[in-house]
């Protein structure tokens, strides 16, 4: 049993401790913007803020996350940041079929929340984890430029 | 489904007018025309697809009377943006405003929809026309319901944005308004239609600079976690299951203790899947399922099971070996093989040569691995089965599971959601088989399948292994004289029927009888290779080792001859002219009509020119950098691919640039056949330098993705050009979504020629230019 706060909601989940937390919040909480891709850290797709940190639910015990604020794809448009990520997404055009994308917005709002400006190497950085196997890399590099240029225009 | 076809405010058809309407020219003909039985003359394109296709606007088009405009979307959404495209034709050809416009999802239903099999590239070609004439019926049934209403002829009726304007008087109506009595209103016939002329466009062939955004209808819920994909869909009461399967294609089960795996919490039962035999078809490999509450459950059942496997039983592929094969099928290479093309004499031309080339080159599986892994949601309800999958091919998931379970095709619905990716994997029903199957034995019980990464590598249908051995003898100009080629490649028609040995005309016509170049004397034949594990579609299949060969063959041969490689490449391909399939034993052609699509010289030269032009072709470089071409005609589509690599004295690669030129013709997406050939140069640079599934003692030796490498964004090109030229109604419209990567390993390869004089004959490169 473990008390999860997932998107600011308190859920009781009834499930192992090394549960990891991906099939916690795809399974029990029935959150799916959170994605299976290899469930041993090499994708991405599952990645999800622990704290404002970029972590690989995958991988991630349950035990873990207990006490920490974790946040997933869903409620990530409520964050300013995260808001201008989703839109620069969308204005670049980034997603072909989509399923790598809520991981990979999760690890450029995290990069952008610690370096409102990252260098095209601290975003190769922040993103070499991520596979995206329709090949949209060059998109999310431009997208992660496009949304650190438009701060301070949130709506 | 009758229920999405209830609520069609246009349907005014009855169903008797509904069946007349489409056997004046559409599915039913189609379909009893199709079978080669009864086939007088041949048929291609759409019309030679199971069957074939509808224009019918009460099937696609629906206007509610608050004027929003559905589009009903029957193609397999994977990426390449089938459901924003298609739409766009419509709501053009409709005068719909596009901010007013939905798409819904068809299940999987061809009697209705006409064919939906999603791949070999054909969505827009064999569909752009169909969806045009639907929504022009459609409008002008709006203007005929205007005209109505006004009691004014039609003739001064015209639809305008959204709107019907009566033009002497200048009044207006919504096509909300006007949708009630249009709907009563029969369908017009075809030959009656007017459609718009390229002018009228608003949206067809619109770059993205012109458009509001967001414009992909499923941008939004994509970057808010809101896109339903295969493994989505939450149903009451649902159990999750994950598969043992045999470890070796055609290993049988031979006993499991499941103890260990009953006391985990959580797991619910065990369920032994019969294992097929071969040829597995679309079968379910069989195994045995761990039936959980919830996937992790499952996941840790199935790690506790003990599984015996008749290995036995799997013959010669218990014993497969991927480098031995590679060697086998080397030394198979120097020898003729089956003849599929000849021109001239290809032995005098060698004997009359100055100087004779050779080289072999090799490349190995691989695995499709989208990132999404297969993964279906099955029940059985009141005899009926409902399944929810990502699927390319619904039709296929219909009839396999109506066999399996003794049920009519009719009473099986497949809801199609997006696909976390395809490329051809999902062409193959397989892992809806086995929901199916689970389904049924837990009384009908909503089952989801999940298949792990491991599932996914170990048990795809994977793409062909490929040797292609090439000579050629040049004069003392440096001319070819002569060329020949050998293919050797496990046939995917060993999938379904015991193994020819042989390419077949559909893997052959994949640009090996194709090769387009301008020589006296060529020779063309393909040796027996035979199958061991499940050969199966690969994005743009058999013409990536072809091409791979073909490209850097001609590249060697210009670098003997010690010419420029574009310029020998454009005296090789010869000058314009268009190839007629017929006289180079190519049968297949993509299914086309080779009146219409024959091979154009002149277009092939065109990409060329454009790529290179791009790329600065023949500037100056620093030691250790080059640039590489390759070109290549597939999909009745012409792509061509410049690379700009720098390999340090490390024998690291940077990759700094990528130029290609693309032309299928009619553009309707601009910005998505840019997105399509933007991942095209990713995929094909793991294809190149990466990516590899290898077999040892039958089993693929590969689990996950640190062993089955895929490209990031660290090896990407710092910028991919995409040159997006003759958008023309003028040559008939090609694919999109496959033929921009045949191009890009040769492409890549010849770079790297160029800048370290290293040839690379045997894909992948991985640690080649460090060793
Ligand atoms: S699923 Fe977690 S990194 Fe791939
Ligand atoms: S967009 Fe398809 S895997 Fe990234």
């Amino acid at each position: 049993m473990a008390t999860l706060t997932i998107n600011g909601q308190v859920h009781e989940v009834n499930a192992p401790d090394q549960m990891p937390l991906l099939w916690a919040i795809r399974d029990v909480v029935q959150l799916t913007g959170t994605k299976f891709g290899c469930g041993m850290a090499q994708c991405g797709a599952c990645t999800v803020h622990m704290d404002g940190e970029a972590v690989r639910s995958c991988v991630t015990p349950i035990s873990a996350a207990q006490g920490r604020e974790v946040t997933t794809i869903e409620a990530i448009g409520e964050d300013a940041v995260g808001r201008r990520v989703q839109q620069a997404w969308l204005d670049l055009g980034v997603a072909q079929c989509g399923y790598c994308q809520g991981g990979q917005i999760m690890s450029a709002t995290a990069l952008l929340k610690r370096e409102a400006h990252p260098s095209d190497e601290q975003i190769v950085d922040a993103m070499n984890g991520h596979l995206c196997r329709c090949g949209t890399y060059t998109r999310i590099q431009q997208a992660i430029h496009h949304a650190a240029d438009t701060e301070g225009e949130d709506a | 489904m009758s229920t999405l076809r209830d609520t069609l405010l246009l349907a005014n058809v009855s169903r008797r007018h509904f069946l007349k309407g489409l056997a004046a020219g559409g599915a039913l003909v189609v379909a009893a025309r199709w079978s080669p039985l009864l086939a007088d003359e041949p048929l291609y394109g759409a019309e030679a697809m199971p069957n074939g296709w509808v224009d019918d606007p009460n099937v696609f088009i629906r206007i509610d009377e608050d004027g929003i405009v559905t589009v009903v979307n029957h193609r397999a959404e994977m990426g390449q943006g089938i459901r924003t495209s298609l739409a766009m034709v419509a709501a053009d050809e409709l005068g719909a405003e596009w901010e007013h416009v939905r798409v819904e999802q068809a299940p999987g239903e061809e009697e209705t929809y006409g064919n939906q099999n999603t791949d070999g590239s054909r969505s827009m070609r064999h569909w752009f026309a169909p969806m045009r004439r639907a929504a022009a019926a459609a409008r002008t049934m709006l203007e005929q319901a205007a005209a109505q209403q006004w009691e004014v002829p039609v003739e001064e009726c015209q639809v305008g944005v959204h709107v019907v304007m009566h033009t002497p008087s200048g009044r207006e109506l919504g096509f909300g308004e006007l949708a009630a009595v249009a709907s009563q209103l029969p369908v017009p016939e075809r030959d009656t239609l007017r459609l718009k002329p390229r002018e009228e466009w608003r949206y067809i062939g619109q770059d993205e600079s012109s458009r509001k955004r967001p414009f992909a209808v499923d941008g939004e819920d994509i970057v808010s976690g809101q896109a339903v994909y295969g493994a989505d869909i939450h149903l009451d009461d649902m159990v999750y299951a994950v598969i043992a399967r045999p470890p070796i294609y055609g290993a049988q089960l031979r006993s499991v203790n499941d103890e260990a795996a009953r006391a985990l919490p959580g797991v619910i039962r065990i369920i032994e899947i019969p294992t097929v035999g071969q040829p597995a078809g679309f079968e379910p490999l069989g195994g045995v399922a761990v039936i959980a509450e919830n996937t992790w459950a499952a996941i840790q059942g199935r790690n506790a099971l003990e599984i015996e496997w008749d290995v036995e039983a799997a013959g010669d592929n218990a014993r497969y070996d991927s480098t031995q094969y590679r060697e086998q099928l080397e030394e198979a290479a120097s020898s003729p093989g089956q003849l599929v093309r000849e021109h001239g004499d290809v032995a005098a031309a060698f004997n009359e040569a100055d100087s004779l080339i050779e080289a072999t080159y090799y490349m190995p599986h691989m695995a499709q691995a989208p990132i999404e892994p297969p993964v279906a949601l099955a029940r059985l309800v009141d005899g009926r089965a409902e399944i929810w999958a990502p699927i390319q091919h619904p039709q296929a998931a219909r009839e396999g599971v109506a066999g399996q379970l003794g049920l009519a095709v009719e009473d099986v619905t497949v809801h199609a959601t997006l696909l976390g990716g395809g490329f051809g994997r999902k062409s193959k029903p397989d892992y809806i088989l086995e929901a199916t199957y689970l389904s049924q034995a837990l009384e009908g019980r909503p089952v989801r399948v999940q298949w792990t990464r491991e599932d996914d590598l170990h048990h795809a249908y994977f793409h062909a292994v490929s040797v292609d051995h090439l000579e050629a003898g040049l004069d003392s100009d440096g001319k070819a004289l002569g060329w020949l080629h050998r293919t050797l490649s496990p046939s995917i028609a060993s999938l379904f029927a015991p193994d020819p040995m042989h390419k077949q005309d559909f893997e052959l016509g994949m640009g090996f009888n194709t090769m387009p170049f301008n020589i006296e004397a060529i020779r063309l034949e393909n040796p027996e290779a035979s199958a061991h594990v499940r050969i199966g579609w690969f994005r743009a299949v058999y013409n990536l080792p072809h091409a791979f060969a073909i490209q850097s063959f001609a590249a060697e041969l210009a670098a003997a001859a010690g010419r420029d490689h574009r310029d020998y490449l454009l005296e090789l391909l010869g000058p314009e002219r268009q190839i007629d399939p017929r006289n180079i034993n190519e049968s297949w052609n993509y299914g086309e009509d080779p009146e219409q699509y024959q091979v154009d010289i002149g277009r092939m030269r065109a990409v060329i020119e454009t790529a290179t032009e791009a790329a600065g072709w023949g500037r100056e470089l620093a030691e250790g950098r080059g640039l590489g071409l390759a070109v290549h005609h597939s999909f009745v589509a012409y792509a061509a691919v410049v690379f700009d690599v720098e390999i340090n004295s490390d024998g690291e690669l940077t990759i700094h640039s990528a130029d290609i030129a693309f032309d299928c013709g009619l553009q309707v997406n601009p910005e998505r056949i840019r997105s399509q050939m933007e991942g095209s140069i990713i995929m094909g640079i793991g294809i190149a330098l990466q990516s590899e599934i290898t077999a040892h003692e039958g089993q693929i030796e590969q689990d996950n993705f640190h062993q089955f490498l895929l490209p990031r964004m660290g090896i990407a090109p710092d910028v991919i050009r995409v040159h997006l030229v003759n958008s023309s109604e003028d040559v008939p419209m090609g694919g999109v979504g496959e033929p921009g990567l045949p191009p890009v390993a040769p492409a890549l390869c010849n770079a790297i020629y160029a800048a370290t004089g290293k040839r690379i004959r045997r894909l992948p490169v991985g640690n080649q230019l460090t060793s």
